[in-house]
């Protein structure tokens, strides 16, 4: 079931285009940068751009933080949100259940999908940042941007450099567990993917707001969005794992809490569409 | 193959289904007969485990339904409510996913998938329709793919709702001649519609439901017994009335209707007093007749019917109309 969910996903021309438009804007922003060669301030626009001038390999983590707060979960909340409602909608999730495929069993499979959607979508923004990025930003032979250097100024050898952009890569794609996990429940709620997938947006400019709220600082540690932009610290010497722990369980919690609500309410729906 | 047992259905105050207790023998050709709106899709998706019963229980081949409903649906194909399938997609590769959804047991192998496929296309008359997008397909070719993924693998049970929504009356031919055949071959057919001509051209025993409630289960054979009436058709038609004085119920220019159980012994008498006879034929009830008696306005019409429709109308005096 697994295989099937992964071909549908990969046979749909939406998948790809989503895709490109996520590799698309990191893209536009570097060609922006090295054209005019003017770095936002450090301290000011994304993380990391100010960084990048100087040394492109630098690049793939930048574009993550540039897609992370708004194009990935969109994209997210799309394919997850489509996932059951779609085919209710489409009317095909009637002939899967009587082919027979159990509920609970389609449902993983749907969420496999989306997981490897996202892994997929994030892979392929490190990949075409790092080619563009080391293509446009070449450091002049023999200046000190010739090394990388961290957030903490000391120096990271190039074996570091690229274990520590796997773990922004696996870490953001954590990130969006969360996202991922409420758009699917809300796709089993409804037979509508927009509304799914809109739903789910909502509860995250929810957050987004109480977390920049400083009256509601009490809840703000547990809300989803909270310790998204912690990635930037796996480029601190030495890596500050205190928020990005904090990240892996909010986001783990959230998503065993969504997933167990999707399959209860899931399993036991009539299905009549 | 199917049998229930007082099986409900609300949604919230509607009941849908009503105490319906209904068996479908092997080797059935069953039409489920009903209005629209009379509850014969929520039935369907009853069957089949996609709605759950408020109370009341389903056996599919023998398995209880929801609880064991994986080995029965297994074997049985479906066509519920339309067809459905992914529009960007070949009708082929639509076949090759929903096959390979299902589990691998029961007729379901990889290894025989593709010829399970060039089959069941064939047997609909798709199978020159090559790489084209389903989304590029008629209606009458969308419904004739729902009809191969239910073939797909040789079922031992068809549930097909409305099979011939949007095909021509040529199409319409074949599918008939495809299910008879089916038929033949050991295949039980249970066939939900809401077109009197289709179940009584194919099938061989009807339920008919009305506002959810079944009202009648019966052979097709025995609904449609002899009226107990004759109906002749004469040039000599006063010499008719003469000799059988009172008898005769209707006059129709040359066609008359007489009330007469026996054929043979008419047409000895008659032919006997020197009438020439055209035609003679025993006057049958046909399913139209009994299923409107039966059903009385269709219950999506709601001009000056009680607002709770679909649901509680008294069954008692829908059956006082029962023919003999």
């Amino acid at each position: 079931m697994i295989a099937v969910e992964l071909v549908k996903l990969f046979r749909r021309p939406r998948t790809w285009v989503t895709i490109f438009l996520l590799c698309l804007l990191p893209t536009i922003v570097a060609v922006f940068l090295s054209v005019t060669d003017v770095a936002p301030r450090p301290g000011d626009g994304p993380a990391f751009l100010s960084a990048v001038l100087a040394n492109g390999k630098l690049f793939p983590a930048a574009a993550l933080g540039i897609v992370l707060p708004l194009f990935l979960p969109v994209a997210v909340a799309v394919v997850a949100g489509d996932a059951v409602a779609g085919e209710a909608s489409g009317g095909t999730l009637r002939y899967l259940l009587v082919r027979p495929v159990g509920r609970t069993r389609l449902l993983v499979a749907k969420l496999v999908s989306v997981m490897v959607f996202l892994l997929v979508a994030v892979t392929a923004v490190a990949g075409t940042a790092y080619i563009v990025g080391t293509r446009l930003f070449v450091p002049v032979p023999g200046s000190p941007a010739t090394v990388v250097t961290g957030l903490s100024g000391s120096t990271l050898t190039p074996a570091q450099l690229a274990g520590r952009t796997v773990l922004v890569i696996l870490y953001i794609s954590w990130s969006m567990l969360g996202v991922a996990a409420i758009a699917l429940f809300l796709s089993t709620l409804t037979t509508s993917s927009l509304g799914a997938a809109l739903g789910s947006l909502a509860a995250l400019v929810t957050s987004q707001v109480l977390v920049s709220l400083d009256a509601a600082s009490s809840v703000r540690d547990y809300l989803p969005t909270r310790w998204w932009l912690a990635w930037v610290d796996l480029f601190r010497d030495p890596i500050l794992w205190h928020d990005l722990q904090r990240g892996v369980i909010v986001q783990g919690v959230y998503a065993v809490v969504m997933l167990v609500l999707a399959w209860a309410n899931f399993t036991t729906r009539d299905i009549t569409t | 193959m199917i049998r229930t047992e007082k099986l409900t259905k609300r949604f919230g105050r509607v009941t849908a289904v009503d105490d319906l207790t209904l068996t479908v023998g092997a080797g059935d050709r069953y039409g489920f007969l009903g209005p629209n709106g009379s509850g014969k899709t929520t039935t369907v998706r009853m069957l089949l485990g996609l709605v759950l019963a408020t109370s009341g229980s389903v056996e599919l081949l023998g398995s209880a339904v929801p609880h064991g409903r994986g080995a029965a649906l297994a074997q049985v194909g479906a066509l519920i409510e339309g067809p459905a399938a992914y529009g960007h997609l070949s009708g082929r590769t639509n076949l090759a996913l929903i096959d390979a959804s299902g589990p691998r047991g029961a007729g379901g192998g990889r290894r025989t998938r593709r010829r399970r496929i060039a089959a069941a296309l064939e047997q609909v008359g798709l199978d020159a329709v090559g790489r084209r997008p389903v989304k590029a397909y008629s209606l009458g070719m969308k419904q004739r793919l729902g009809l191969a993924a239910a073939l797909l693998r040789a079922p031992r049970l068809l549930v097909l709702d409305e099979p011939t929504n949007g095909l021509d009356p040529q199409g319409i031919r074949e599918v008939r001649d495809l299910l008879l055949q089916l038929n033949e071959a050991g295949t039980t057919i249970f066939l939900s519609s809401h077109l009197l001509t289709e179940v009584e051209s194919l099938c061989t025993r009807v339920g008919v439901l009305q506002r959810g409630r079944l009202v009648v289960e019966d052979d097709v054979a025995a609904l449609r017994a002899p009226t107990g009436r004759l109906l002749l058709r004469t040039p000599d038609v006063d010499a008719v009335v003469g000799l059988l004085d009172g008898r005769v119920e209707a006059r129709d220019g040359d066609l008359l209707t007489v009330r007469h159980g026996d054929p043979a012994a008419l047409s000895a008498l008659l032919v006997g007093s020197g009438v020439r006879l055209e035609e003679l034929q025993r006057e049958r009830h046909s399913l139209e007749d009994v299923v409107l008696g039966l059903t009385g306005p269709g219950s999506d019409r709601v001009s000056g019917s009680p607002p709770d429709v679909i649901g509680g109308a008294p069954p008692s005096d829908v059956i006082g109309g029962e023919p003999q």
